[in-house]
């Protein structure tokens, strides 16, 4: 939109300034395939991996072979693992986003006595080193007596997830156009149904990106699971305490999959969100 | 609604406050009162009583003061490093990808799904000696025959510039994104070149994306211990595996709980410290 615009200033920007702009568009865009080839990387030699024929100890190539994903399962306690990654983090989601969401709309919507001081609380678990976190719920669990394990890594993750889901949600709320609520109001909606019918479907890709967020946060973490769910093992735990004697192959299949499949969701709500805005 | 409004943000409010006062503040608490203790006489391994022991603090920063200073310049070397990686990403995202803009936003994301300890494992085999970059500087002659990749600092604060990298991209590319691109032509419409227009107007609107992508970075850097263990040595050891290794192989509590405070609380301070000079109060 604002190409025609750029192109009628050009004749009157001196040459010089013209050579850099267009090499500044240009370096830019270099820059990117660079940057975006460094972050995938790790992506890729973990996706070739998971094609080699390697046995026990996925080091070294030694040849191609479909086996690993014929057969996700094959490596013992991989597929237990991901079983329990996931439900920890379907739990840890759905309580974090509930919780974090009442939370974005208290601090998001109304001005009261405390508002400042309940954005501090906000703040600080995610200024919080997650070795800290971890280390002291742990220390609050054992007082407790409370062994750790699978309700206790759900509740860790909850409390990680809420400030995140906070401030995803908040931004959301931020950007609607008070305007909105204003029509309907005008119509004759009262609060509950301007709620209902306004605000929620507008605050909702954002309360779902907070989801997605929350999800790939659980799913994804070690230090503070380390801490809190002794004996369980979680995928990361498995690649974590396996790493010593080499990685099965299968933990790379899984770890493509995920990437994939997290792809193709991404894409998907887009092209939803696209045809809705149509 | 019959609810009187006043009360409508502290019921909605107390769910997750509640869930965060247990489960947050409750173990800060009760870890400070853990630093101050020492072992029951006696006792077995792992039993401690509260003598309010302040001394605890001295002995575990002093032995491991050389760990605690590696966290704090790791952390802020990969910070710089993300910082320098990430903003043209982010520029170039946000002015120069048009229609590919959302695509681009999502593959930033989208390594983030493979699991970071296998990414950062993946980085340990590419760099190490069986990996192919190492033979291939050798051969061209760039590093020395006994120089090693993997196992140095320089491997560790790699790791985290990486595995941190979309922290820093995200929140830069939603303060770009919101610049409106007229306020740039405007600078060169009153003769600014391209490097003053974005000295002097693209980087101070962006400032807040700066300010949220560093410590969203730093923070999680300065306490981290998974890519000093994967890609480090024993003397590129973080304060994070201190905590850890005096938590469960050693089972000393109170250094562990003393350490995590002491990197708590300098956190802290440096925070309120930067937020304060970058002058963004409205953090989250």
């Amino acid at each position: 939109m604002s190409q025609k615009i750029k192109d009628a200033t050009i004749p009157t920007i001196p040459f010089k300034a013209r050579f850099s702009r267009w090499f500044g568009r240009n370096l830019l865009r270099i820059y990117m395939v660079f940057g975006f080839t460094y972050l995938f990387i790790p992506v890729a030699y973990t996706f070739a991996f998971s094609f080699n024929d390697s046995g026990k100890s996925n080091l070294i190539w030694k040849g191609f072979t479909l086996r690993n994903w014929q057969n996700p399962c094959g490596a013992p306690e991989v597929c237990s693992a991901l079983g329990n990654s996931i439900k920890i983090g379907l739990l840890a989601t759905t309580f974090a986003t509930i919780l974090g969401t009442m939370i974005a709309f208290a601090v998001g919507r109304y001005a009261f006595r405390g508002r400042s001081s309940s954005n501090i609380l906000i703040f600080l678990p995610m200024a919080t080193p997650e070795v800290v976190l971890g280390a002291s719920l742990l220390s609050l669990f054992l007082v407790f007596k409370i062994n750790p394990g699978f309700w206790p890594t759900v509740i860790a993750h909850v409390m990680f997830c809420i400030s995140f889901v906070v401030v995803t949600v908040k931004a959301r709320i931020a950007s609607l156009d008070p305007r909105l609520e204003q029509a309907a109001m005008d119509l004759y909606a009262n609060e509950l149904e301007t709620f209902r019918r306004v605000t929620l479907p507008l605050v909702a890709p954002g309360i779902a990106g907070a989801a997605l967020l929350a999800f790939s946060l659980s799913f994804d973490d070690f230090i503070i699971t380390n801490f809190n769910s002794g004996t369980l093992m979680t995928f990361p735990k498995f690649v974590y305490v396996s790493a010593a004697r080499g990685i099965p192959a299968q933990a790379n299949v899984i770890g493509s999959s995920m990437f994939f499949l997290a792809l193709i969701l991404v894409i998907a709500g887009q092209v939803v969100n696209r045809k809705k805005v149509r | 609604m019959s609810l009187p409004k006043v009360r409508v943000p502290y019921l909605l409010l107390f769910p997750g406050f509640a869930f965060l006062f247990t489960f947050f503040i409750l173990p800060i608490i009760n870890l400070a009162q853990t630093s101050t203790q020492t072992p029951i006489k006696g006792g077995d391994t792992g039993q401690y009583e509260q003598t309010f022991a302040f001394s605890n603090y001295i002995t575990a920063f002093t032995e491991n003061k050389e760990q605690f200073a590696r966290s704090f310049v790791f952390a802020t070397c990969s910070t710089l490093l993300a910082l320098a990686i990430a903003y043209p990403l982010a520029y170039a995202i946000a002015f120069k990808a048009g229609k590919f803009k959302n695509i681009l936003l999502v593959l930033v994301v989208a390594p983030f799904f493979t699991s970071f300890l296998l990414r950062t494992i993946a980085w340990k085999q590419i760099l190490g000696e069986e990996g192919f970059v190492v033979p291939g500087l050798r051969s061209l002659h760039i590093i020395s025959q006994q120089t090693t990749l993997t196992s140095t600092s320089f491997a560790v604060v790699a790791g985290m510039t990486y595995n941190f990298l979309p922290f820093m991209t995200l929140p830069l590319y939603a303060s770009l994104e919101r610049i409106d691109p007229r306020t740039i032509e405007a600078a060169g419409d009153l003769y600014a070149n391209g490097i003053t227009a974005f000295r002097r107007v693209t980087m101070p609107l962006s400032l807040p994306g700066v300010v949220a992508g560093t410590l969203l970075t730093f923070i999680p850097a300065a306490g981290d211990y998974v890519n000093a263990a994967i890609l480090g040595s024993p003397t590129s050891k973080m304060v994070g595996n201190v905590i850890e290794s005096r938590y469960f192989k050693i089972v000393d509590y109170p250094t562990a709980a003393a350490l995590s405070f002491t990197l708590m609380a300098t956190i802290l301070v440096l925070v309120t410290l930067y937020v304060r000079k970058a002058g963004t109060e409205e953090l989250v």
